[in-house]
């Protein structure tokens, strides 16, 4: 049986007009259904602690020593299922449990420092960066890229914190 | 605020962590050989001191990973 696809409705849906209204200092738009897996491996050196790396349209995720979440486009499940299978992984399929935010513009920074207490300032948090950090009081996973910042965050706390973007992004003081 | 040095993630704030309380203590070998009176000292009697005291953290909002430092109780610094 197969799910109709038109019937989804994504955790943000309802906020994405919203969301879409921001410009200036920052832009916000949830990108939402990608393929998420969950790898658990003990034999891995890629990525390093707190980094990612990128091979065509699939990212991959330093959650923990033995732990990284692959990223890909919609749909691509199965390919990275099978592709990351292997006698030594676990690998679990847990799309469902966060969908993304990309944040750019330049209030980007001071947006996040209003409601995270690592440092991304580029010094320290550059292209390809990860963390598993809280936002907002959110547990999120941070990805700093090439253009701005990637937010992956629980379904169940998307609302909020899109609630929380809204209602801080009039305050910042970059690109007005 | 606290900084605590995670092994794998660095310094974070202390809201990313959980206190696991005094490191080092063993499991009792033969917890069944025990009386009360032992497994209510495994269980509940640690040590209190007033300056280093090495104890668990796990970076439950991060890397989820637990691990070991010395904290001084007194000024918070961490030694190790
Ligand atoms: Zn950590």
């Amino acid at each position: 049986m197969t799910a109709d696809r038109n019937l989804r409705r994504s955790p943000l849906h309802g906020v994405r007009d919203r969301l879409a209204t921001l410009s200036g200092a920052i832009t916000v738009a949830e990108v939402p259904f990608l393929a998420q897996i969950n790898l658990r491996i003990t034999r891995r050196s890629e990525p390093r602690p707190g980094g990612s790396t990128s091979d065509g349209d699939v990212d991959v995720l330093w959650l923990g020593p033995d732990e990284f979440l692959v990223v890909g486009p919609p749909g691509s499940e199965q390919r990275l299922i099978s592709a990351y299978s292997g006698p030594e992984a676990s690998v679990v399929d847990v799309s469902a449990q966060r969908t993304a935010l990309d944040l750019d513009g330049p209030g980007v920074r001071e947006l996040l420092a209003f409601g995270c207490s690592i440092d991304l300032h580029p010094r320290v948090f550059a292209v390809g960066d990860c963390a598993q950090t809280v936002l907002a009081h959110t547990p999120v996973v941070l990805q700093r890229r090439m253009s701005g910042f990637r937010v992956l965050v629980r379904s169940s706390f998307a609302a909020h914190l899109a609630a929380w973007i809204l209602d801080a992004s009039p305050d910042l003081t970059a690109g007005h | 605020m606290m900084l605590i040095p995670c092994p794998w993630c660095g310094p974070r704030d202390e809201s990313e962590f959980h206190y696991g309380g005094q490191a080092g203590v063993a499991y009792p070998a033969d917890p069944a050989a025990l009386s009360d009176a032992e497994w209510a000292r495994y269980l509940f009697f640690r040590d209190n001191p007033k300056g280093p005291f090495r104890e668990r953290w796990s970076h439950s909002a991060g890397c989820r990973r637990w691990f070991s430092l010395v904290r001084d109780t007194v000024t918070n610094e961490v030694l190790s």
